[in-house]
């Protein structure tokens, strides 16, 4: 584990250890319920997890200087701490998950600006080694650039829908991908999501503390605020329907195509019955084959596992992607035609 | 297929199994690989685990199968059900096939055969005797298919070489027995991605997924400096060979670019791809748990051997790959497509009996374009 200096852990406070944080500073969680001073901290705490519920990064007193280091250094990291307990108590998945995003997009500020560092090389360091320890990035310095192995690059660009992110669109030299400390934080902001999503989802969740309630209760409130209902129209994406077209032609439909078009009807609840049809017209058809294709997919043979829809970022490799503008901001058919209410 | 055509490519096969043992090998790591085969008019076994050579060797000649297969995948547990093997990591693979490449002599070599009646003939959307649309094309592929599978093959190990680093010694090439190339690349820093990391690869050598930006145009004032250059690495170098063609060209075709606008030059580079890209099948490339024809195994599809090429650019498969015996065989066989084996030419044949060496008979039965007599 890395050695973080205070200033460091204000930066970074999901990589310290919680508990043994608060003993270091000699305090226990009940402290902070009963002692009025301390208590205010709770309600700082509530704040940074408002703010991030809005989708907003949580304005930190490290970025002004209108309190001395000393003090605000600890009541950064406490109020992070003090956030998860809360967050613990409420039970609340929604908020969880848009806290640990919004803590994501703090740090990586930070990681960025360590980054592009160059008058102290041990905070340059530093950063290169969070990312190469937490996410298994080599990332190295090359003249203004931050250069790594193409296949590491790989693992989490496919996270990203964005164009940009397709390696083509990047400096790629010698088995390495170029970027500018931005872009190298921003590759690894989901990892970063996920770590601090997964660091809050594996604490214990301690019993009601006295002095704690009245902030969970209005933690438990603020999340009714983001229950969604969505609505879908029913109508099939235009690479299904151009699917269905081919087949009616009689024409060949390539493998991948079949594969799309099962995958879709299934997890639309269609049964193998009634599916089969579809593919009578097909050059080749085998009702037989046919059968056994579709209850594999289904996983009602085979090894059980039931095959899902492909993403639209593989169906456009495989050219069976035919997208509308109705098709705007989705990520795989099956959310075609949805609609939040 | 019948009895009678299945009896002798068994035999052919057989026999070709026995005198090439030493062409016939298992890859490096065995016992880390699954291995599958397939008989004739039969479904595919695989999940087999298969110890060194002489195990494979016996397995050739108890079971005389029309294909075999090997992962490209390592496992644990090979001969375990799929999600039970343990995937380790997988070699990075290639397909290039001259199907896939568009080329205008296809026609001239492709024939359907009718699934209903059997005729064949040249006519591609409906059977010239029964009119059914349930056709099988069948293509016997030329010399320029094969020349146009080598360049892409070429252009293959560039980007591999000089964007990817992978080391030349790593890739390795082989012709598939049929209709192209399977390149084989070890050893390298991608051994370990996944499948949808694996498909990011291929748009990237397909030079595919391309957004403006990324070669110098912008929406908002573009600017001339930011086009890329002759000496720039990678894609930005080929684009600019393929764009501007020649150095004094280059300023002049910026300025034209950058009046044409941005929707313009997405064309520009779309364009670009369906000629500079390579062409792999990406579905190949992307399957990690795949298993492909078996190096030194005859191909089903044609009677050829699959086999490394060690000079690509003087390999010729259809006296190289072609090792099935000169032991002659009467046939009946309807070939309308000339064909050459062996530095011999065959055909076209109009519903005739003829007596013809083992090797061109099984190419043509495996077509499906004749049959024993």
């Amino acid at each position: 584990m890395l050695e973080l200096g205070q200033d460091e852990i204000a930066k970074y406070p999901f990589l310290a250890d919680a508990g043994q944080y608060l003993k270091d500073q000699g305090f226990s969680l009940e402290q902070f319920g009963s002692d009025p001073d301390l208590k205010q901290l709770i309600e700082k705490a509530y704040e940074r997890i408002r703010v991030a519920a809005d989708g907003k990064i949580y304005k930190s007193d490290l970025d002004g200087d209108h309190v001395s280091k000393e003090a605000a250094l600890p009541r950064e990291v406490f109020s992070f701490l003090l956030a998860i307990v809360l967050l613990k108590l409420s039970g609340m998945h929604t908020l969880i998950k848009r806290f640990a995003l919004a803590e994501a997009r703090r740090a990586e500020k930070y990681l960025e600006k360590d980054l592009a560092n160059i008058s102290d090389e041990s905070k340059n360091q530093l950063a290169i080694r969070v990312i190469d320890d937490l996410f298994s990035v080599q990332v190295e310095k090359l003249d203004d650039f931050f250069v790594i192995p193409v296949s590491n690059y790989l693992k989490h660009s496919i996270n990203f829908h964005e164009r940009e992110w397709k390696l083509i669109n990047r400096h790629v030299e010698n088995g390495q991908v170029y970027l500018s400390p931005h872009e190298t934080v921003r590759l690894i902001r989901k990892e970063l999501g996920t770590y601090i999503n997964s660091k809050i989802v594996n604490a214990r969740t301690p019993t009601m503390i006295p002095g704690f309630e009245d902030s969970v209760n209005k933690l438990v409130l603020l999340s009714k605020k983001f229950v969604t209902y969505t609505v879908t129209t029913g109508e099939y994406p235009p690479c299904i329907k151009h699917a269905i077209e081919v087949l009616e032609k009689g024409e060949n439909l390539p493998h991948s195509g079949r594969f799309m078009l099962a995958t879709f009807l299934l997890s639309k609840g269609q049964s193998v019955q009634q599916i089969a049809p579809l593919f009578k017209n097909a050059p080749d058809y085998n009702e037989r084959v046919t059968l056994y294709q579709l209850n594999h997919l289904a996983g009602t043979s085979g090894a059980g596992t039931q095959y899902s829809c492909p993403s639209c970022e593989k169906l456009k490799t495989q050219d069976l992607c035919f997208a509308t503008s109705e098709c705007d901001n989705i990520i795989n058919p099956l959310q075609f035609g949805r609609k939040k209410k | 297929m019948q009895e009678a055509d299945i009896q002798f490519l068994e035999n052919s096969f057989k026999k070709y199994y026995f005198d090439h043992f030493d062409q016939i090998k298992v890859p490096e790591r065995t016992s880390e690989r699954e291995f599958g085969y397939q008989k004739f008019n039969s479904g595919m076994t695989r999940h087999l685990a298969i110890k060194d050579d002489k195990e494979l060797h016996l397995m050739l000649i108890q079971n005389i199968p029309s294909d075999v297969y090997c992962s490209n995948a390592y496992y644990t547990f090979p001969n375990l059900p799929m999600n039970e093997k343990d995937w380790k990591e997988a070699d990075l693979i290639f397909d290039i096939d001259a199907k896939d490449l568009n080329l205008p002599c296809r026609e001239s070599h492709t024939v359907s055969i009718c699934n209903e009646c059997n005729e064949v003939s040249k006519n591609s959307s409906q059977c010239s005797k029964c009119n059914s649309t349930k056709l099988e094309k069948k293509s016997l592929p030329c010399n320029s298919c094969i020349n146009a599978s080598k360049i892409e093959v070429t252009k293959l190990s560039e980007v591999l070489i000089d964007d990817l680093a992978v080391e030349k010694e790593n890739i390795h090439v082989y012709f598939s027995g049929n209709e192209g190339f399977h390149v084989y690349v070890y050893d390298s820093q991608f051994q370990e991605i996944g499948s949808r990391e694996r498909s990011e690869l291929t748009d990237y050598i397909s030079f595919r997924g391309i957004i403006p930006e990324s070669f110098g145009m912008k929406k908002i004032k573009p600017n001339r400096a930011s086009f890329p250059d002759f000496e720039d690495k990678g894609w930005k170098g080929r684009f600019s060979k393929y764009a501007f063609g020649s150095k004094s060209k280059r300023s002049k075709i910026i300025t034209e670019l950058l009046a044409n606008g941005y929707p313009s030059f997405q064309k520009t580079l779309d364009d670009a791809s369906e000629s500079i890209g390579v062409k792999i099948d990406p579905n190949v490339t992307m399957d990690i748990h795949r298993i492909f024809r078996l190096p030194g195994s005859v191909n089903s599809k044609s009677g050829l051997t699959k086999i490394q090429c060690n000079n690509l650019e003087k390999f010729d498969p259809y006296t190289e790959a072609s090792f099935l015996s000169d032991d002659t065989v009467e046939v009946v066989t309807n070939c309308p497509i000339e064909f050459r084996l062996k530095n011999k030419k065959f055909g076209p044949y109009s519903n005739e009996k003829i007596t013809v060496p083992t090797f061109a008979a099984a190419y043509m039965i495996c077509k499906k374009l004749a049959r024993i007599a």
